[in-house]
């Protein structure tokens, strides 16, 4: 029942996740991080099995840290996101891949674009202008798809955030609680309320 | 008795020197020279080729400057033959980086990617170190076009304009008084022209004796393209700044005949 955007814009990606840690039919925490910043100017969401999200994402968070200490530059976003790929796309050929689905939010500083990135646990990469994971893509997608523009204002995007999120209020079955929400632009990640 | 620390490439002299590493550095200033210079569009490599005969096939391939990958070129100088090992090690772990993060190597990571071999030899025994100086020059989106060094201990450094190689004092200094900050391509061509024209012992310059490569960016794509030199591309060259051999025959069969002579430079630069 997990569920994650992402939305880029004019200079900015907003990254939003579902703050519920569930197990079974069981709600145990709804106030859970489900994101990692991997840099200053790249965030992850990660949903899937439980265990493995934690352990993955870590994984990726201290091998991308190791690279901006060795070589006093981060790993650009289409870098990073190709080289996360390739992890996913190793482990999915053992006999216990990790079982994480990602969504990989970042701004260039190079090109000064904003970037954003689709990957699931097969090690599919797609470079996408909005994207969802899980439940809530069966929804926001039509909506995002119809309201959604390249040259959208930070304004603009959040409340095309917030319509996504009410129409799984109105629609989904499942009460998913509140949305953490980052955003990354030329200025680095920050958080933001809705 | 400096001979007892000679034979291993691991042990220290009483004084702290590594001699074998120092003797491999040695070779390299018998060498061909190499010049490398770094300009606002661009980056040139230029070098002299020893081995020159009437009777040596003219080979398609160049022998001392090479693309390691779509964004690198590099120029060596020293033992050829380590020099070609290099460069496949190099080219192999461009394709690495690439496969792994789908974007070119950064320059400076190539470099140290080659350091870290070459100072393995100055450390793990029984081994020769690479008799090899190596000038990497490139183009990556964090800091755009570069110019790096590196020599057989595994120590390397960026340059705005370097010359490794015989006579290596005499053009850097050369370097050091015609260098401008904001110098364009072009003219950076016709600074390493001149660099070799003194720095060689030949009394005019042909594209028999030289190689010469450029990385600058696409105009239309901004992509970065490496371009190596053909033989009559550096004619064009030479003519454009004035280094060319004169015209007239019965020069060019004196130069000619003064040409076998050079052949004996091979044991360094073959």
């Amino acid at each position: 029942m997990e569920c994650s955007f992402g939305i880029t814009g004019k200079g900015y990606t907003i990254i939003a996740s579902d703050s519920n840690a569930a197990r079974s039919i069981v709600k145990m925490k709804t106030d859970e991080d489900k994101q990692k910043v991997l840099s200053d100017h790249l965030v992850m969401t990660y949903s899937g099995e439980s265990g493995d999200t934690l352990q993955f994402s870590e994984y990726i968070e201290r091998n991308l840290r190791l690279y901006g200490i060795r070589n006093h530059v981060e790993l650009r976003p289409r870098a990073a996101a190709s080289w996360i790929r390739a992890q996913i796309a190793d482990s999915l050929r053992t006999r216990n891949a990790y079982q994480v689905n990602l969504l990989l939010g970042g701004f260039d500083l190079p090109t000064s674009e904003p970037a954003l990135y689709w990957v699931d646990y097969l090690g599919t990469l797609a470079t996408v202008p909005f994207a969802a994971h899980g439940y809530g893509a069966f929804f926001a997608l039509s909506t995002l798809d119809r309201y959604h523009r390249p040259d959208m204002s930070l304004e603009e995007g959040l409340d095309l955030l917030r319509r996504c999120i009410n129409e799984l209020k109105t629609r989904f079955i499942v009460d998913l609680g509140t949305f953490k929400v980052r955003v990354v632009d030329r200025e680095g990640v920050r958080e933001v309320k809705l | 008795m400096s001979r007892r620390y000679d034979s291993r490439t691991t042990t220290f002299s009483p004084e702290g020197r590594l001699f074998q590493v120092e003797y491999a550095m040695e070779a390299i200033s018998h060498a061909g020279t190499t010049v490398g210079i770094l300009a606002k569009d661009g980056v040139v490599l230029a070098a002299e080729k020893k081995v020159t005969s009437k009777l040596l096939e003219q080979d398609q391939s160049s022998e001392k400057i090479f693309n390691l990958s779509d964004n690198i070129i590099a120029g060596v100088a020293g033992i050829t033959a380590d020099a070609n090992s290099l460069v496949n090690y190099a080219r192999n772990q461009a394709q690495k980086y690439l496969l792994a993060y789908d974007d070119d190597m950064p320059v400076e990571q190539l470099a140290q990617r080659l350091c870290d071999l070459k100072q393995g030899y100055t450390q793990y025994g029984g081994l020769r170190p690479f008799g090899v100086s190596i000038l990497y020059a490139g183009f990556d989106d964090h800091h755009h076009f570069q110019l790096y060094h590196s020599d057989p201990s595994g120590n390397y450094s960026g340059w705005k304009a370097t010359c490794i190689g015989n006579n290596n004092g005499t053009a850097t200094s050369l370097l050091k008084q015609d260098y401008k900050d904001d110098i364009g391509i072009q003219e950076a061509m016709g600074l390493a022209a001149k660099v070799l024209s003194k720095t060689m012992d030949a009394t005019s310059l042909d594209s028999e004796k030289l190689e010469f490569a450029t990385i600058t960016l696409d105009p239309r794509t901004k992509k970065p393209v490496g371009r190596v030199f053909k033989p009559n591309d550096i004619d064009r060259l030479l003519e454009k700044h004035g280094l060319a051999k004169p015209k007239d025959p019965e020069a060019a069969a004196a130069a000619a005949t003064s040409a076998p002579a050079q052949g004996e430079a091979m044991a360094v630069d073959s």
